[in-house]
């Protein structure tokens, strides 16, 4: 009898053991629920909700900020939103990745659909928000909503589409931008070219070899002046996306297969090289701000966003570079260039807004108010007229107030600045023309990837380098990990099992035997007794 | 008994599988990007090894340097800006100098354990490319080995070269400015004030500070470079002290950006009589 329970405590102690590793697994990690809707929103409690926002280091948009939190919070007097500023996306993104496995995330996110894509790996990290846009009181138009906000209809469906990932919405547009190429006019009709009606690759190229001449004294015979750098492109990211779009070549599909690596690439990339090399055409990476080069009559085609529009041309309002170093010339906005210039292609960007799960569901609501308030006429049509930005409703877009806006293009020099006016209508002109790129875990790093790829190249052309576009292929490949980019259907290579793991299947392996065992062993000496007796 | 811890250890197995399949996808959230142990041996090898022969340019040599050439300078670390990860791998940005000139070392791939070994007056090799980027000239994309040795600079007053083209010499080098008026800058309002978090007033605290001071008949605009010294140190929070008017002692690198605009990493009041 005493040996028996002496066996029972011995079993029970292995079960402990073996429990052990497991309960040490969840350590560390706050694990979230699913958001249920509350519903009554709680006007008894306070909140305070944290908003991560960025801006283009403007400060009428962090002004613009302030206030949509200060009349939200005049609105909902029990909820207050404290701002966090970023001038970068990628700061943001690595802050709260950072931020998810301790659930210290953010209430409320600026970031692009890419991002929110690796924020899902983390369970219940995003709330979805489909329940949400349809919710009667608190939706979108919803009954109860203290501010008039739009209704699903009212967003702009090319822009509210951007923000479905894997079959439901998990975030809202909130400015959408795209990219636009800035002409020094002058100095292209000076070296004896008209600007077509359409840009194309081509024009962009040839008049950049064009302006490479120099004379006598080293000083380029375009501009007079010892730099020119007639073609600079501030995202090669866009560059390589949109060319190979414009191709209908292979970038990935939308389960995430990495497409990019292709023979077209390669063309493009070849493309590239040789002015890359005669220093002709250069990029943010290498030289810096299309735009200072631009406004210095050092450049003339900058290829930048429409979002920063401001900074472009010789009244822009906006300028990192002295008085004395500013050049005189008249500028012009066109779309990107393009290989079919009948059916242009260009890209859709700017920033949306997600909103993160918390244990307290009357928190996650208020975060969805306040995200919603951005969606406002007031917050739309205000942080637009900021940028070549477009407001992503409609409401707004067919404001009377937005179309005053846009008519009054080019009065003055700040608020409607004729650049930054004529890139706005760029893309309102364009919408039906965006496009964006598929959304998956590791789709941010395939982006990054295909701007790698133009860097890398005129980095060896600039050094004089050899170009191998199978070995580029392999190093961008490794860099950003291409290869391990998990698949829609969810089906990958996990690789070994961690050190931990190993151990912990080891031990069951031997309690499981040293069972077995002693079942063997206990059946054995029945059987014995038997024999015995019998 | 025996069937239920029989039972009670299926279910740990069928669980601890679980767990290890979520704790895979927690990795790729928190880290999505390359392994830092991956970059650790292609930082910590030194493009030049020990029996390889190397050529050890002066600043003389630098300096007439094209930029995109290889370059191979001996420094010493003055001041760090920061570690961080980009694309998986680690890099920091340095301030170096050795005694006749300064090198700033751009996004140079070390691990944080390497970053933290390269302290004030380290000895390093470095081979990299040079760069230009808005007027600083930098060296990128650069290996670096530890040597056997230490210097600290002492700042060198440059306030009269201020204005000067002589001053594009000292470039990246510890220096002093003496004398400075505190000049108004516009915030958002319009208003006068000493300083701005962002240069135009749109950041918060935590920020770059931007701040002008006067020599003579000239405006300057120096930054307290927020990566270099954040808000919890002496500098930022001296320069969020000054009044328009103050006059002023600095030191700082002598950064470039459209123009010389120096990261300053201290201010002292000046005490008249």
């Amino acid at each position: 009898m005493k040996r028996m329970n002496a066996l029972r405590i011995f079993a029970l102690l292995l079960s402990v053991l073996t429990l052990l590793p497991l309960l040490s697994s969840c350590h560390g990690a706050k694990k979230s629920h699913d958001f249920d809707l509350p519903e009554q929103f709680d006007e008894s409690k306070s909140y305070e909700i944290t908003f991560w926002a960025k801006n283009d280091t403007n400060v009428t948009q962090t002004r613009i900020y302030e206030k949509a939190i200060a009349d939200f919070e005049a609105l909902y007097p029990n909820v207050k939103v404290k701002l966090k500023l970023y001038t970068d996306y990628g700061k943001i993104y690595n802050d709260v990745i950072t931020n998810i496995p301790t659930a210290t995330t953010p209430n409320v996110c600026i970031t692009y659909p890419d991002h929110i894509a690796t924020y899902m790996t983390g369970e219940n990290t995003v709330v979805p928000l489909d329940s949400l846009f349809a919710d009667p009181k608190y939706g979108l138009g919803g009954s109860d909503l203290r501010f008039d906000g739009p209704t699903f209809e009212e967003l702009v469906p090319k822009f509210i589409g951007e923000c479905k990932i894997g079959g439901g919405y998990y975030a809202l547009p909130y400015m959408r931008s795209t990219e636009a190429c800035y002409i020094n006019v002058d100095l292209v009709e000076k070296l004896g070219y008209t600007l077509p009606e359409k840009l194309t690759w081509d024009f962009i190229f040839e008049v950049s070899a064009a302006a490479m001449e120099k004379d006598a004294a080293g000083n380029f015979k375009v501009n007079g002046q010892k730099v020119m750098i007639p073609f600079i492109y501030k995202s090669t990211d866009n560059m390589m996306i949109q060319m190979l779009k414009q191709k209908d070549a292979g970038y990935s599909t939308a389960d995430g297969q990495i497409l990019i690596f292709n023979d077209t690439t390669k063309e493009l990339l070849e493309m590239v090289k040789n002015p890359a090399g005669a220093r002709a055409f250069s990029t943010f990476k290498i030289s810096s701000y299309p735009g200072n080069f631009l406004n210095k009559g050092q450049c003339i085609f900058a290829i930048d966003s429409t979002a920063g529009a401001t900074w472009m041309g010789s009244d822009a309002p906006l300028s990192d570079i002295h008085e004395s170093e500013k050049y005189d010339f008249e500028t012009k906005v066109m779309t990107i260039p393009q290989f079919d210039v009948d059916n242009p292609k260009m890209i859709s960007q700017g920033p949306s807004v997600c909103v993160f799960n918390k244990e307290d569901s009357g928190e996650v609501l208020a975060s969805w108010l306040f995200t919603q308030y951005l969606l406002t006429n007031e917050v739309q049509i205000a942080y637009a007229q900021t940028e070549g930005y477009v407001p992503v409703t409609l409401k707004a877009q067919q404001s009377e107030e937005y179309q005053s806006y846009l008519a009054a293009a080019g009065s003055d020099n700040d608020l409607h600045y004729s650049v930054k006016m004529d890139a706005t209508k760029l893309l309102l002109d364009n919408t039906a023309n965006t496009f964006v790129t598929p959304v998956f875990n590791g789709s941010a790093s395939l982006r990054s990837a295909a701007g790698q790829l133009i860097e890398d190249v005129a980095k060896r052309m600039r050094r004089g380098e050899k170009v191998d576009y199978e070995e580029i292929f392999k190093e961008v490949s490794a860099l950003y990990r291409l290869d391990q980019i998990e698949k829609g259907d969810g089906k990958r290579e996990l690789g070994a099992l961690p050190d931990g793991s190993k151990w912990l299947i080891g031990t069951l392996i031997v309690i499981w035997l040293a069972i077995g065992g002693y079942v063997i062993f206990e059946k054995c000496k029945k059987f014995k007794k038997k024999d015995l007796t019998s | 008994m025996k069937r239920i811890v029989i039972a009670l250890l299926a279910l740990v197995m069928v669980f601890s599988c679980v767990a290890c399949t979520n704790n895979q996808t927690t990795d790729e959230a928190e880290k999505p990007s390359a392994s830092v142990e991956g970059s650790t041996e292609e930082s910590t090898a030194p493009s030049t090894s020990g029996t390889e022969e190397v050529t050890v340019m002066t600043y003389e040599q630098f300096v007439a340097a094209a930029i995109d050439t290889k370059v191979c300078v001996e420094t010493y670390v003055q001041a760090k800006q920061g570690w961080w990860e980009k694309e998986g791998q680690g890099v920091g940005t340095f301030y170096t100098q050795n005694e006749e000139g300064a090198y700033f070392l751009y996004e140079m791939p070390c691990t944080k354990a390497e970053y933290d070994q390269l302290t004030a007056g380290t000895k390093i090799r470095v081979n990299g490319y040079k760069a230009e980027w808005s007027g600083e000239v930098e060296i990128v994309d650069a290996t670096f080995e530890i040597l056997e040795g230490n210097f600290v600079a002492t700042a060198k007053d440059v306030t009269a070269l201020l204005g000067t083209d002589e001053l594009i010499k000292s470039q990246n080098q510890f220096v002093a400015f003496k004398g400075l008026t505190v000049a108004a800058s516009k915030n958002a309002d319009g208003e006068d004030v000493a300083f701005l978090y962002k240069w135009d007033g749109s950041g918060q605290e935590g920020d770059d500070l931007y701040f002008k001071v006067t020599v003579g008949e000239n405006t300057y605009s120096f930054t307290v470079e927020s990566y270099l010294c954040g808000a919890d140190t002496d500098v930022y929070k001296a320069v969020k002290e000054l009044k328009v008017g103050d006059k002023i002692d600095a030191e700082g690198f002598l950064y470039w950006y459209e123009g010389v605009n120096p990261h300053i990493t201290a201010v002292t009041p000046v005490v008249e009589g």
